[in-house]
């Protein structure tokens, strides 16, 4: 036994010969909001990730895989301590997560003091990826989608619009960059809303909107808030007055689509991912999903957790188990592959994420509801950074 | 009872009594543990709030839901000063303090009336307004993003804050020992001791000659400061500010912990904050998602069993082992003596 | 104009009867329940899983929701709240956040932290036209429901004997007690009721203000404002100060959107500070 052992760690040892740090397993540290406002998310991450190592088992060019997940709570402060933590203590070679903008801002510093590479699987503001050379994502950024949905709006008669956006850093993201393609093609903003992220009520929003009789309204509210949103919206009546609704695909997150009633049919979305996604990569995905979270559909975060896996185990294998920050990064960038949400890239300049942007439709499809892709914008980059 | 000599009482009990010697030697024992340093320095930091919410709380009767205001605000000015002004954390540290003391002087008007309630919502409605003006106040704090930015100089000149936390945990607890003294100080001096007057009988301590008011803006003061101070420290030893340091759920976790730990004596912030830390930690790297459970389930338990307990069982130590003690050394003098005879 | 202002007197309306039962605790047993969104939330879940797994009407799910929160809320009483009375504020805030934190934590294991919806009967969708404003129906369905509830509490607390005896143990317990009144009795029966009705809130509101396992903590402040804004001491009190702020709310976010926190905080912090009891209490 002890032979045995001592040989595999020989054969181990001459594959890595250049490798310093040849330990047996690579740890992977995870902060994710697990409780509180942005729990869903941390839901969806943690269970994507544990989903891909079941079905790709934990061992990575003769590695070990071990992931430690830790609840940060959407907390910046608590997030960085817990991912210091997990580099000074626990040893971890590779860090990820990150439910929202400010606790990735937080981390940055930290990946480039410690050269770790941080694999961001779900926050979404344009500016992350330029705070550490370590810094790479596989979420999405909001730019993308928005963009794209006012190029569709410029192209489909939708003249004048009202955004509606939650007042936080995504949501003047997502307005800035909606309201820059949107004017620049032609249209007319009438009236641009800030929603305080803990509304509980979106009345006087929708009224104030309505009232400027606009063809249609851009929202962008984090996926939660969505369904009541939508149930607002047709409860004013707003459905029968022609007003669409249209913006990035959070508002119609697959998560909670079902339950929002059939006063969400025809809402036309620009986003990354539907569950509905026609390819053979997206069905098993989704029924492997469902069938390990009691039935529990997965989303756009869902594939960001996916697919930030699938990086940190291909990389694995480029380098050979090397767990050098710098040889994982340059392995990381421009890597290709197939995710369930169609083909996908990292920007080798950049280290942000290439993908598909598909404006979808909500159709009722087999008694349920879903996000219908009906047109694709191929191989999109991050606009919010193109322009600067 | 009329025969006590009140002088003598009152310094007797300012005399520093082994289980307190004791308890900041295993603190500063703690510097040897460099694997928990990340954590001690957020212990460190609670404890310093929780201190602060004690000196109004547990000294003056003053309930606050809302006392985040004064830790968000201190590190805020400490960012800001770090970034525009100075990298020194000294300076920040005395800006912050400075800048925390005037909010919280023109604050106290506000708590110097009112019921319990009254109070809670008051310095809640407070913090809340702080954290709306940081929210707005995007060109200056970064908003929802945070402040970024942030680059601390050397400790001293001589100390850079490394990744291991050491010295971010020896600043803050050296910072904390010299608070806390100075605290001490404070409440057992004829200024403390007119506060808990003011705390267990507002109307007689006015009757016999006690300023209420401009003891409560005092006190109320100073523990801004003390909240300014542990708000910079947070800043300095993490290097980011965001916007939930003003949040609610500072000042609840905050209150909490005094609570736990036990109101009016001191140690009960610092003890509650190792305690509710080290559980929080424990617990959440358990069970990720359900940890609030658990915490749920000890507070209620904490409760029903009777709060002061654990205090309770720590007192009858201490007592029972100064008794063997002092039967010891008294059997061993009596022991001697008749061996002289 | 019409249109909001009657959004904002059915936002004023749902959160009082959410935090009605709050405060009759509050002035009754000077208990600080911060557990009260619990029943609330509770309420919500019962209502969720009748309508969209059993399959019960909505209309019948609201009196279960009632009877079902109320139950949950004589059970607590009794066993566990009832040794908390002759506790101080501090251990009593102490226990119901622990509470607060096991209830957001075993519904989130339960149920799952998704958000859940209600899914409303057609007869409440959609909108009416009533002189020329649009008025959601299900909008009108809460203030009428509501109107006749906060009527119904005002006739019981005046008109009947419980309501006289609640009155005298609310302003003088001890002599209360002294004339044989069983507060303790009293008690736990209107914190049933209060638990119930919050329960009952919980399931109207989820339709307007969403419901998922953080509910009790996301809406504590609100109810605090309502009660502490309201005065412990009537009905009254709380329903004007919930209409208040549910109307402030609402054109606040119309009208200044920017500012509408800072009116709300700063219109508290001043009644609060001009009216230390309350804006409607009785003075005394």
């Amino acid at each position: 036994m002890k032979a045995k052992l001592l040989s595999v760690a020989a054969a181990a040892a001459a594959l890595l010969a250049t490798s310093a740090n040849a330990q047996q397993t690579v740890k992977v540290g995870l902060s994710l909001p697990m409780t509180g406002q942005q729990q869903s998310t941390g839901v969806q991450i943690s269970s994507a990730v544990k989903l891909y190592m079941q079905l790709h088992g934990d061992t990575v060019a003769g590695k070990k895989i071990e992931v430690i997940i830790k609840d940060d709570g959407a907390v910046p402060d608590t997030a960085k301590r817990q991912v210091q933590e997990m580099i000074v203590n626990d040893k971890v070679d590779i860090v990820g997560g990150f439910g929202v903008t400010p606790v990735a801002l937080a981390i940055g510093p930290l990946a480039t003091q410690s050269k770790t590479p941080a694999v961001i699987m779900a926050a979404g503001t344009s500016i992350i990826t330029e705070r550490s050379p370590y810094f790479v994502r596989t979420s999405f950024t909001l730019p993308q989608s928005s963009v794209i949905i006012a190029g569709w709006a410029v192209e489909n008669n939708i003249k004048k619009v009202v955004t509606l956006v939650s007042d936080y850093a995504p949501g003047a993201d997502a307005q800035a960059s909606f309201k820059g393609r949107f004017t620049a093609g032609g249209g007319q903003v009438l009236d641009e809303l800030k929603v305080p992220l803990a509304s509980p009520d979106f009345a006087p929003f929708l009224q104030r909107a309505a009232d400027a009789k606009p063809d249609a309204i851009f929202v962008f509210v984090p996926s939660g808030q969505g369904g009541t949103f939508m149930k607002q919206f047709t409860e004013r009546g707003l459905d029968k007055t022609g007003i669409k609704v249209i913006g990035p695909g959070d508002v119609t997150d697959d998560d909670l689509l079902n339950g929002m009633g059939d006063a969400v049919i025809g809402t036309v979305t620009a986003h990354l991912y539907s569950a509905d996604h026609q390819s053979a990569a997206n069905k098993a995905f989704v029924e492997a999903f469902k069938k390990a979270n009691k039935g529990l559909r997965p989303n756009f975060m869902a594939v960001g957790g996916y697919d930030g896996m699938h990086l940190i185990y291909e990389a694995l294998k480029k380098t050979n188990g090397d767990t050098d920050g710098d040889k994982l990064i340059a392995a990381m960038k421009g890597m290709k592959w197939e995710s369930p949400r169609g083909p996908i890239s990292i920007d080798p300049e950049t280290r942000d994420i290439v993908q598909n942007i598909y404006i979808r439709r909500v159709e009722r499809k087999n008694g349920e509801l879903y996000n219908v892709e009906f047109a694709t914008f191929e191989a999109v980059k991050d606009p919010g950074r193109a322009k600067k | 009872m009329s025969n006590v000599n009140v002088p003598h009482l009152l310094l007797s009990r300012h005399r520093w009594r082994w289980p307190e010697i004791a308890f900041w030697l295993a603190a500063f024992a703690c510097l040897l543990m460099p694997s928990k340093h990340l954590i001690l320095n957020e212990i460190a930091i609670l404890a310093l709030f929780a201190l602060s919410l004690d000196l109004i709380l547990g000294y003056a009767g003053i309930v606050s839901l809302g006392h985040a205001a004064f830790l968000g605000a201190g590190a805020y000015i400490a960012g800001l000063f770090a970034i525009h002004v100075n990298g020194d954390p000294l300076l920040g540290l005395l800006a912050a303090a400075a800048a925390c003391g005037v909010l919280g002087f023109i604050t106290s008007f506000l708590v110097l009336r009112g019921s319990d309630l009254t109070r809670l919502m008051i310095t809640l409605g407070v913090a809340l307004l702080l954290g709306e003006i940081a929210n707005r106040a995007a060109w200056l704090t970064g908003g929802a993003d945070g402040l970024q930015g942030i680059t601390m100089g050397r400790l001293l000149g001589l100390f850079e804050f490394d990744l291991y936390g050491r010295t971010s945990f020896t600043y803050s607890l050296v910072v904390l020992f010299v608070l806390f003294l100075l605290a001490r100080r404070l409440i057992h001096s004829p200024f403390g001791h007119s506060l808990t007057a003011i705390r267990d009988n507002p109307l007689r301590a006015a009757a016999v000659g006690i300023p209420v008011k401009r003891r409560l803006i005092a006190i109320y003061t100073f523990a801004a400061i003390y909240a300014g101070i542990a708000g910079a420290l947070l800043t300095q030893t993490t290097q980011f500010v965001g916007l939930d340091v003003l949040s609610f759920q500072r000042s609840a976790d905050v209150m909490l912990v005094v609570i736990i730990g036990g109101a009016g004596y001191l140690y009960g912030g610092l003890i509650g904050a190792l305690g509710f830390k080290f559980l929080q930690d424990w617990l959440s790297a358990l069970t990720p998602q359900y940890w609030h459970f658990w915490i749920g389930l000890i507070l209620v338990a904490l409760v029903l069993i009777g709060r002061d307990r654990p205090r309770r069982l720590l007192h009858s130590v201490q007592k029972y082992v100064t008794n063997r003690w002092q039967s010891l050394t008294g059997s061993k003098a009596a022991g001697s003596s008749t061996g002289g005879a | 104009m019409v249109t909001l202002l009657f959004d904002g007197l059915a936002y004023g309306m749902l959160l009082f009867v959410l935090a009605c039962g709050l405060s009759v605790t509050l002035g009754l047993m000077n208990f600080i329940n911060l557990a009260h969104g619990a029943f609330a939330m509770a309420g919500g879940y019962i209502t969720v899983v009748l309508t969209s797994r059993a399959g019960v009407p909505f209309l019948a799910a609201l009196p279960i929701a009632f009877l079902a929160s109320a139950a949950l809320g004589l059970l607590f009483e009794r066993t566990l709240y009832v040794h908390m009375y002759d506790k101080s504020h501090l251990d009593q805030v102490l226990f119901s956040i622990g509470l607060v934190f096991m209830a957001v934590a075993a519904i989130d294991y339960v149920m799952g932290s998704q958000q859940q919806f209600i899914t409303l009967p057609d007869y409440l969708q959609g909108r009416l036209d009533i002189a020329g404003a649009g008025i959601g129906r299900y909008r009108l369905f809460i203030v009428v429901l509501c109107g006749v509830l906060a009527a119904l509490l005002q006739w019981i607390l005046v008109s009947t004997r419980f309501g006289s005896r609640l009155r005298a143990a609310v302003d003088d317990q001890r002599v209360a007690r002294g004339l044989g009144i069983n507060v303790g009795a009293i008690f736990a029966l209107t914190f049933a009721a209060g638990s119930g009705l919050a329960g009952l809130g919980g399931a109207l509101g989820a339709e307007i203000l969403g419901l998922d396992p953080n509910f009790p903590l996301k809406f504590m402040i609100y109810f605090l404002i309502v009660v502490t804004v309201g005065g412990t001491s009537s009905i009254t009190g709380p329903f004007l100060a919930s209409l208040l702020l549910g109307i402030a709310d609402v054109a606040g976010k119309y009208y200044i959107p920017a500012l509408e926190p800072f009116i709300i905080y700063t219109l508290m912090i001043v009644v609060l500070i001009l009216r230390p009891q309350g804006l409607f209490a009785r003075a005394r």
